[in-house]
């Protein structure tokens, strides 16, 4: 196991720390709360010349996310970070990386979209990543931003994908906490050197030119997508391996998902992201009253842990789904899709309910998830009936 | 180069195209509707549609035009409106097919 020493950063502090250690090739930026800090502070290490970056200041998000395609085409470690509308911007261009297969990291310092405008935490804007065909992961706190932009380097250039690193706007960006950091030369060593031959068609190699980006017509691009498919399906295995390989360093193995008591949970809460943490506190309220409860956090959202959560509710009765954002369709929030067509892997068919919470960095309390909880149980035991299977948790009336 | 398509295993990563020159394979001729028919006796081979032609389909020497690339020659026009002599006429292509097959027929 590395060294570490306990340091009181930010999550923002943290993020550009990592970003620091792993000395990026280039960085392609455009400020937008509540990623500017992030950015602020990484500027400081290449004005002071701590990193070899390369970093651009361009003129827009979508701007960005193009600057970051070419450098990683070329063969540099790439990196941007946005939130919310940003987000929003990059959209299209988060396909074109995906579809050419570039490796490089996008923090989503997760923001609201407006109408009203709310530069708050909710995970809006990652959902319009979630069909990008980009890696995804979720951070609870500022510790594990740090860690997941670390492991994010690696499991982008194995998987020849580019990642998303979520971490929550203000709840983790700008609270402080201590968190363990690892020498510059653990994260260095970890991360490899980087070479431009580690992607196999780079752009600038004269020697060999190629072609970025070129027209496929429809006798073609149907084997594109496809191929694109099957090789996203091989990144659970590049994610586990480089899980395995951290938990080397730092003592302690991530998994696709996290479970808290859930193994003789009869009710199960499942969340993302920094709310994690309160929903432990309500499942252990819970267990103090005799509720037999449990709670699932999702780490890796893209590709989803289909089989692990199939697994982990496989014995549940009632399972709730808690949603930071809407998707305004009838059904329910993203994840709460996501968990049920996951149920489709298990013989198991517990009743699933969805909750919308913490919208626009609204804050969220444990007897708010215990409440979630109680309305759970009492639609399973049919005390209570629903008009759909999603509803708000903290609405006034 | 011969045009055959390859299973989805066999296309590089990323969809790249991993030739040079590749869109030799692609006869864009094709697509041309009108074509570019060049007056000898007024062109006196100033190159101005050579560089012009965004198809790189005019051949020529330091000297001299040659006749234009049919294989590549979308026939967009512009050879037609910068040359300073007027000597190139659009032509639609299907005049010009017509009047072969008259010949042909006799």
């Amino acid at each position: 196991m590395a060294q570490t020493k306990v340091i009181a950063l930010t999550g923002n502090q943290a993020a550009a720390e990592a970003m620091r250690q792993i000395n990026f090739d280039v960085a392609a930026v455009y400020p937008i709360s509540p990623q500017t800090e992030l950015m602020g502070f990484f500027a400081e290490y290449v004005a002071n010349g701590e990193v070899d970056t390369e970093m651009i200041a361009v003129d827009g998000e979508h701007s960005a996310m193009a600057t970051c395609i070419g450098a990683a085409a070329a063969g540099a470690r790439t990196i941007t970070a946005s939130a919310g509308p940003g987000i929003a911007y990059m959209v299209e261009n988060l396909y074109v990386a995906s579809g050419m297969r570039v490796p490089m990291v996008l923090l989503d310092v997760n923001r609201a979209l407006s109408a009203p405008l709310s530069i708050h935490c909710d995970h809006a804007d990652s959902m319009l990543t979630r069909d990008t065909g980009w890696i995804s992961i979720f951070s609870e706190n500022a510790q594990e931003a740090y860690h997941n932009i670390i492991m994010s380097v690696k499991i982008s250039e194995k998987a020849m994908f580019p990642i998303i690193v979520n971490y929550d706007g203000y709840i983790v960006s700008h609270s402080i906490e201590d968190v363990e950091i690892l020498d510059d030369e653990t994260v260095r060593d970890f991360v490899g050197p980087s070479d431009i031959h580690r992607i196999p068609y780079p752009l600038l190699d004269t020697d060999k030119p190629v072609t970025y980006g070129a027209t496929a017509q429809p006798d073609y691009y149907t084997e594109c997508k496809y191929q694109q498919h099957v090789d996203f399906l091989k990144v659970y295995d590049v994610v586990r391996e480089v899980f395995d390989e951290f938990a080397q360093i730092i003592g302690k193995r991530y998994d696709f998902i996290e479970e808290y008591k859930t193994e003789d949970a009869e009710y199960i809460g499942i969340s993302m992201g920094s709310s994690f943490g309160t929903l432990k506190d309500a499942v252990d309220r819970l267990r103090e009253q005799g509720k037999k409860v449990g709670a699932i956090k999702i780490r890796l959202y893209r590709p989803f842990p289909v089989k692990e959560i199939a697994q982990a509710l496989s014995k549940a009765k009632g399972v709730v789904v808690l949603d930071r954002a809407d998707s305004f369709d009838g059904i329910g929030g993203p994840l709460f899709k996501d968990i049920a067509s996951a149920l489709l892997a298990t013989e198991n068919n517990p009743f699933v309910h969805n909750f919308i919470y913490g919208l626009g960095g609204r804050e969220i309390h444990e007897e708010e998830f215990m409440r979630a909880f109680d309305r759970l149980e009492r639609l399973e035991k049919g005390i209570e009936t629903r008009e759909n299977f999603v509803e708000y948790l903290q609405v006034r009336e | 180069m011969s045009y055959q398509l390859k299973p989805w295993h066999q296309i590089p990563i990323g969809s790249i195209v991993p030739e040079a020159g590749s869109s030799k394979v692609n006869h864009t001729g094709s697509w041309r509707m009108l074509r570019p028919v060049l007056n000898y006796d007024k062109c006196t081979h100033c190159l101005i549609c050579w560089i012009f032609c965004p198809d790189d389909s005019i051949p020529v020497s330091p000297q001299e035009r040659f006749e234009t690339d049919f294989e590549y020659c979308k026939g967009c026009g512009i050879c037609a409106v910068e040359c300073p002599y007027d000597a190139l006429e659009m032509v639609p292509e299907m005049e010009i097919k017509l009047k072969e097959l008259e010949e042909e027929i006799g």
